[in-house]
Formats: C-alpha cells, sequence, structure tokens
C-alpha cells in the first residue's frame, strides 16, 4: 500500500532550485520552488481572479457570480460586525483575507495532490500573524491597559490571581491550537482519504490475483470505495468549515482587545 | 517489548485522548439539535456559535492526534 504521509512531502520543482543560502539559527537552507509555493501561488491567483471578476461590472441586481461573492463577503461582514461591533469594519479586511485564502489553499488540496494547509509552516504563520496582530493592536489601543486583559474584574479578588493565571496561559495557547486546529483537520482528513482509497486499489489487486481473502476482498473493496466517496463529501464541508472557524476565532480575539473593559 | 514497537502502541494511546473530543463534538451538535427542534426560529442565528463550540472541542482532540503522530515520528 502507499505510504499515506507520501502526499505531504516538499520538494523542488525540478530545475527550479536556485542555491543555498546559510541562515543564521536554521544552518543551510536551499532555496527552491516547491510543489508547496505552486499551491499557494495557484490558490492566491484564484482568490484574487476570482474576487477581481465578481466585483468588475458590478450591478445594483447581482448576477450569479455577483452573489457568489458576495454571499461571501457578506458573511464574513456579518461575522466582524455581530462579534466586534461598529468597529469591526477596520479589521474586516484582514479577517477576509484570512478567509479567502485558507478556503481557497483547502478547497485546492482537494483537487491537487498537495494542500498547502496541511503543512504547520503554513498555518502557523497564519496563527503567528493572528496573534501579533492582536498582541498589536492590544497595546497600540490601550498601552499598558492591554494586560487588563489577564486581570478579571468579575472574579472575587480572592481568586482573581489564579484566574488572571489561567487566562494567561489560554491565551499563549491560542496561536498553538489556532494553527493544530487547521493543521490536523487537513492531515487526518487528508490520511484518512488515502488510507481507504488505497484500501481499494490493495484489496481489488488481492481479488483479481487470488491470494488472501480471494474474491471476498471485493465488497470490502467496494464497501471502502463508497467510504472514500463520502470522506470526500465530507472532507469540503471541513474545507470550508475550518476556514470559516479560523476566520471566527481571529475575530474574537480581535474583540478581546479592541473591546477591551467594555464587560464580556 | 522492542522500542520500535512501544513507539507505535504509545501513538495508538496518545490519539485515545481523541474520544474525548468525540464526546465533546457530539454532545454540542447532540444539544444544538435539541434546542434548535424546540425553538427553530432562533435556531438560524446560532449556527456560528455551534461551529465555534463544535472547533473548540475538536481541538483538543486534534492535539491528541498531533501527539501521536509526533510519538510516531519521534
Amino acid at each position: 500500500m502507499a505510504d499515506p504521509i507520501e502526499q505531504f512531502e516538499i520538494h523542488p520543482l525540478p530545475g527550479m532550485t536556485f542555491g543555498e543560502v546559510n541562515v543564521p539559527v536554521l544552518g543551510n537552507q536551499v532555496i527552491a520552488f516547491t510543489n508547496s509555493h505552486v499551491a499557494m501561488t495557484i490558490a492566491f491567483l484564484m482568490v484574487v481572479l476570482f474576487l477581481t471578476a465578481v466585483t468588475s461590472g458590478a450591478k445594483v441586481v447581482p448576477g450569479r457570480l455577483q452573489s457568489a461573492g458576495e454571499t461571501l463577503f457578506g458573511m464574513i461582514d456579518g461575522v466582524t460586525d455581530s462579534i466586534i461591533g461598529h468597529e469591526g469594519r477596520k479589521y474586516f479586511p484582514f479577517v477576509f483575507t484570512l478567509f479567502t485564502l485558507i478556503l481557497g489553499m483547502n478547497l485546492l488540496g482537494m483537487f491537487l495532490t498537495f494542500t498547502a494547509t496541511s503543512q504547520l509552516a503554513v498555518t502557523i504563520t497564519f496563527a503567528m500573524l493572528t496573534i501579533l496582530l492582536v498582541v498589536g493592536v492590544g497595546i497600540l489601543k490601550h498601552g499598558l491597559g492591554f494586560f487588563l486583559l489577564f486581570w478579571p474584574s468579575s472574579a472575587p479578588l480572592l481568586l482573581r490571581p489564579v484566574v488572571g493565571a489561567i487566562e494567561f496561559l489560554s491565551f499563549l495557547l491560542r496561536p498553538v491550537t489556532l494553527a493544530l486546529r487547521l493543521f490536523g483537520n487537513m492531515l487526518g482528513g487528508h490520511v484518512a482519504l488515502k488510507i481507504f482509497a488505497g484500501f481499494v486499489v490493495s484489496l481489488g489487486a488481492m481479488a483479481f490475483a487470488g491470494e488472501g481473502l480471494g474474491l471476498w476482498a471485493l465488497p470490502i473493496a467496494a464497501l471502502s470505495m463508497t467510504m472514500v466517496v463520502a470522506l470526500t463529501a465530507l472532507e469540503f464541508l471541513v474545507a470550508f468549515l475550518q476556514a470559516f472557524v479560523f476566520a471566527v476565532l481571529a475575530t474574537i480575539y480581535l474583540n478581546d482587545v479592541v473591546n477591551l473593559g467594555h464587560g464580556h | 517489548m522492542e522500542a520500535e514497537a512501544a513507539k507505535y502502541i504509545g501513538a495508538g494511546l496518545a490519539t485515545l485522548g481523541m474520544i474525548g473530543s468525540a464526546i465533546g463534538v457530539g454532545n454540542i451538535f447532540a444539544n444544538f439539535l435539541n434546542g434548535a427542534l424546540r425553538n427553530p426560529s432562533a435556531a438560524g442565528s446560532q449556527v456560528g456559535n455551534l461551529f465555534v463550540g463544535a472547533a473548540l472541542a475538536e481541538a483538543l482532540g486534534i492535539l491528541a492526534f498531533v501527539l501521536g503522530i509526533l510519538i510516531l515520528n519521534a
């Protein structure tokens, strides 16, 4: 059976290696254009082209394409507006960019052989961007008052240091879970898909070679095939859902610092 | 027991943590359906909360899964 992890390997495209550089901490690194770059570039171009096509020649009564774009736009606008409130518009571009890019890469993973969001490096970058923006906005808006985020004024005075310590720990865990959730979902889903797809091939080969279970392997192979179809449908749902969840959680974390101290 | 075998057993045990998140996610959707059938008109506005709750519960299972993968490749 083919190795289900093989699909996540990054390798440079043939003839696209541009030599080595010495990075201070990481040592010698090869500069190359890899399959990961290809997936991310296609996703980026897809998002840009789609949104350009949607907004060019916009009409008051939207056509099919325009209303698809408007639904996408309106969904994220609704999220930032309902969670952050009247200041949500300011942070909408960031959340919408995150959402469309992650959605593009997730969906591309269903069509290409490579999923960019199943790379920890990619998801960690998104999570770091989000959390650095949260800390940056918090410090710019409130100065040192940002640290009131960890001082729960509604808790009894005696418990406040304890709750504050827990709050601080959970704040530190936010980028970790943000990155791991997307990474784990994409990795797990695609490994499961590949394993069931591998069952179909190996059990079918077993049946036709007359080894092992013999012809009894055929119904099991058919069952695996059904699983692959069902899992593919589920993966499309997960691809959308994880992008949406990432956007919503980024908005919630932003809301914590934008509306700091307004009860919550 | 060989170290290699122990590694595989450990990775399998680590992913048992996903049971908890399975129960959690199941609970969230079950309770959402419970509430949604009682008051369908309010259900639509809570779908966002539903998915965020499911994602938060799921994250802990994913942590266990990633731990299993880490042990397997350590």
